[in-house]
């Protein structure tokens, strides 16, 4: 069974790279970046643009903006009316959205393979050319703030992660939620998302991925037809951002709420991320995350907490490697009904120091190792993940060489790689600790809730 | 421009017709399946359904078929649970288990190069599970977390109120995971005896995509599924439809309201069918250019997103809704959804909504079809919904077949606002 800690703890092994898949590479004079991605096995086309810029991009002060602005870049152009944009690919048969990240915002359309001239001419239109209104901005920020509601503020776990995420990065702008906190986004306004818009939406800071039953040398006509045309920023600059000083100790907190059912302790490490040229580490903390929890039976969490001990129902370790800057390998322990937060936080810590010392199981590696290469064939039946894997890797700064490279990497982790990284990234030091407990009714009740536990909780402000 | 490239593109011919060439095959043991051949990919993706599901199991026993479904992987012929999850992992194969409100499914990726020895090891899990105590127990403690979770989720507290009022004592009334007393309660003997219910040959349904030959998934068939028991339990009776209209408020702290609302749907196999499904898309598909996303959230910002399903059950057809909204802001979104239900019943729809709609659900239906994996687990649907194998090739002509005349006739008999009943979970003012 699945842990539901929330869609962070689900990350499985990523896929490898594959070169099994015709892809070919070029750029415009513009300065814009194209990867096609043949699959012929059926006539449809995805288009995917990559903007090098998100939501670690953002001024200070106007967190959420880039999201922001991804929901406005659907209100319309001279050429297409507002809100119209959507519309016009599904008469077409095609459907669309658009996603946002700290390193990248992305939009994209799948489509009957014919239909790609169209959906180019669309894109390109509205790298340059949005048009928004007063009013379409009021209404969007109010739809971005039911958005924080229901998927921030209506889930304690999600809570938990964004304050955790704020004490793991002081100083990175990686602390700042993507959706934004919501004092700033209920001030963002038209001018900050055009500022933000004219400066970053550029041919010269994307990349262009077409992906499905098309032929290199006709999406370059394509693409040169509609994007060719289009002006480079000359504001794009390197993204050097403020980094995080050296942590000096351990950051805990708590969050309790009243909508947890059972508690948890959850814990990241900063941890280095994939560089250009360099991504073996990342691939030994890739495997790592594997080992320790990627499957419910057979990793070192769930054999030595759920199986042995029995104090954990669920465990749980996770890594991605693929940002610009440094990124966070997590873990995360369910305690068993009766033991406590702290004895499970003591048992995890108990495993974690067993396996620094032990390394890992030979043949447990061998199997991540043929998963690794099985990975390759499964990954040729979903052209669209892809499509994101290529997209994702430009975006964030890798070289072709290095996305297609990834399973080598992958493949070529040792033992000592993975013990190396491992005591590197699981220290304490490096690390936030959260743990969220279950609190008594904060609503006014007039008499004693029967279930509210006497545990002791603490305020969400008593981090040390 | 733009005009120009459309109008060219909409002078052309209809979008593609899903040209997914589908083969029925009947093992020598006579269990029959679906299948599209592709060999461009060295594996297989193959999906099994058992009609029945949680709802065949006894009032006091809910939960059960969750359980005894969760345990399938935990154990099988001569491994333990962490024996069965290293061979799987040997051979790069990949299965998953799931208890529906009417079928139990498995889903299963294996490579061509050892598809013999995954699909040996598939068939221990589904004929020889073990079941032994200690993973039961084990298992159970995260059904029990999980129905923990479940009683501080606003959605799972909304759409379980909606279906007691609907459903009542039916099964479909209750909770197919179970309750934390009926699981509690639940032992090793009721988790054997719900494998033999529920897994057997007078209902299983079989689809594969990708790497293999009719003749080697035909032998495949009978060596996976040929030991399995003849008959399970009796399927079930049709539920009753006992939902009020109204409004129905449940108290939880949280900013926003989350709402589950809807009326009786229709049968699958109702001549009005199609027009209702094409309705629908206009009326709440999850697309930006539905009505409701239009007026709940393009035009008024009450929202992040709505939508509304035709849901089709083995007893029981409704038309489901759901959104959530700031707790100031719910009350005047439910105006907006109730006045919406009522005006497509009353002016039914412009002919130039019907047309984009009719292109829209045309032209996607081929992109559904993207993958082994979702070509096999769209095969299965249809053999479960009863559907004739052209299926595929005659769907989209049902769509276009739909006039402006069957839009106007199924909206107004349909589509009832004051039949509509509103679970809302939250703290709404002015309900």
């Amino acid at each position: 069974m699945l842990g539901r800690l929330g869609a962070a703890v689900l990350l499985t092994l990523p896929l490898p790279a594959l070169a099994e898949e015709p892809v070919t590479t070029f750029t415009l004079d513009n300065g814009l970046n194209v990867v096609v991605i043949e699959d012929h096995r059926a006539p449809f086309v995805v288009q995917m643009i990559w903007y090098r810029v998100g939501s670690a991009d953002e001024p200070r002060g106007q967190s959420g903006i880039a999201h922001f602005l991804e929901h406005l870049m659907f209100k319309g152009t001279e050429k297409v009316a507002p809100n119209a944009f959507s519309g016009i690919v599904e008469a077409q048969g095609g459907d669309d959205n658009a996603f946002t990240s700290w390193d990248y915002t992305a939009y994209f359309q799948r489509i009957a393979a014919d239909r790609l001239d169209l959906v180019m001419e669309m894109e390109a239109d509205r790298m340059r050319n949005l048009r928004l209104t007063e009013e379409d901005v009021a209404t969007e920020r109010q739809v971005i703030l039911e958005e924080r509601a229901q998927r921030t503020d209506s889930d304690p776990g999600a809570l938990l992660m964004e304050q955790m995420r704020a004490a793991q990065f002081l100083n990175h702008p990686y602390g700042i939620p993507i959706i934004g906190w919501r004092h700033e986004m209920e001030q963002l306004s038209r001018q900050d998302a055009l500022d933000y818009y004219e400066r970053f939406y550029a041919p010269n800071n994307a990349t262009l991925v077409i992906a499905g039953d098309v032929e290199p040398e006709a999406v370059r006509a394509l693409a040169e037809r509609h994007y060719g045309p289009l002006e480079p920023s000359d504001a794009i600059v390197p993204r050097d951002r403020a980094q995080e000083p050296p942590q000096l100790a351990e950051r805990r907190l708590v969050l309790a709420d009243e909508r947890v059912s059972d508690p948890y302790v959850f814990r990241t490490y900063i941890a280095p991320e994939r560089d250009p040229g360099d991504q073996a580490e990342a691939a030994a903390l890739t495997v790592l995350a594997e080992l320790l929890g990627g499957d419910g039976q057979t990793s070192v969490l769930a054999r030595a907490l759920q199986f042995d001990a029995q104090v954990a129902v669920f465990t749980s370790a996770f890594y991605s490697g693929t940002s610009i800057d440094d990124a966070t390998f997590g873990v995360a322990v369910i305690p068993a009904p009766g033991v406590s937060l702290e004895t499970a936080e003591a048992e995890l810590d108990r495993v974690l120091a067993q396996f620094l010392q032990d390394g890992p199981d030979p043949a447990a590696l061998e199997r991540i190792r043929t998963r690794v290469r099985a990975g390759e064939i499964y990954a040729r039946d979903d052209v669209q993940a892809l499509a994101r894997r290529y997209g994702e890797g430009f975006s964030v700064g890798l070289t072709l060489a290095d996305i297609e490279g990834w399973d080598e990497a992958l493949s070529a982790v040792t033992e000592a790689d993975i013990l190396a990284a491992a005591r590197k990234v699981l220290d304490r030091r490096n690390a936030v600790t959260g743990w969220l407990t279950q609190a008594e009714a904060t609503v006014a009740a007039p008499t004693p809730a029967p279930t509210a536990a006497p545990t002791p909780v603490a305020a969400p402000e008593d981090q040390e | 421009m733009i005009r120009a490239v459309l109008a060219a593109l909409l002078a052309l011919a209809l979008p593609a017709q899903a040209e997914i060439p589908i083969k029925q095959v009947t093992s020598p043991g006579g269990i029959t399946a679906w299948l599209v051949e592709d060999h461009n990919i060295p594996f297989t993706a193959l999906e099994i359904q058992f009609r029945g599901g949680t709802s065949l199991e006894a009032p006091d026993k809910r939960g059960v078929v969750n359980l005894m479904t969760a345990t399938l992987e935990e154990g099988a012929a001569d491994l333990d649970s962490r024996g069965f999850a290293e061979a799987r992992d040997a051979l790069a194969a990949s299965f998953s288990f799931d208890a529906g409100t009417d079928s139990v499914g498995v889903s299963a990726q294996f490579l061509t190069e050892n598809r013999d020895q995954a699909i040996e090891l598939l068939r221990a899990a589904l004929v020889t599970p073990r079941f032994d105590q200690d993973a039961v127990d084990r298992v159970r403690e995260q059904v029990l977390s999980s129905l923990r979770a479940d009683e501080k989720d606003p959605s799972t507290i909304a759409s379980e109120r909606f279906e007691r009022l609907a459903f009542g004592d039916h099964p479909y009334g209750s909770p197919g995971d179970g309750t934390i007393e009926t699981v509690t309660a639940l032992t090793r003997d009721d988790v054997v005896a719900a494998h033999k219910a529920a897994l057997a040959r007078d209902r299983v349904f079989v689809a594969a995509a990708g790497d293999i030959t009719a003749e080697e998934l035909g032998v495949l068939l009978d060596r996976l599924l040929g030991d399995l028991p003849a008959t399970g339990a009796p399927q079930l009776a049709e539920a009753p439809w006992l939902l009020p209209p109204g409004v129905t408020v449940q108290d939880f702290p949280s900013p926003q309201s989350t709402v589950f609302f809807g009326q009786r749907g229709i049968p699958r196999d109702h001549p009005d069918f199609f027009p209702a499904f094409v309705l629908n898309e206009m009326l709440g598909g999850g697309r930006f250019t539905a009505r409701l996303m239009t007026e709940v959230r393009e035009k008024r910002g009450l929202t992040y997103g709505i939508g509304t399903y035709i849901v089709n059950m083995d007893q029981a057809d409704m038309l489901l809704g759901q959104f959530s909204a700031s707790n100031d802001k719910v009350a005047e979104a439910i105006d907006v959804v109730k006045s919406e239900w009522g005006r497509i019943g009353r002016e039914g729809v412009t002919p130039e909504e019907l047309e984009a709609t009719k292109t829209y659900l045309t032209g996607s239906y081929p992109l559904r079809f993207d993958g082994n994996g979702p070509i096999a687990s769209i095969l299965v649907g249809m053999q479960m919904d009863g559907m004739p194998i052209d299926y595929v090739t005659t769907r989209n002509s049902k769509v276009e077949a739909v006039t402006m005349e069957d839009v106007k006739r199924v909206a107004a008999s349909l589509f009832d606002p004051d039949a509509l009943h509103f679970v809302v979970v939250g703290q709404p003012s002015g309900l």
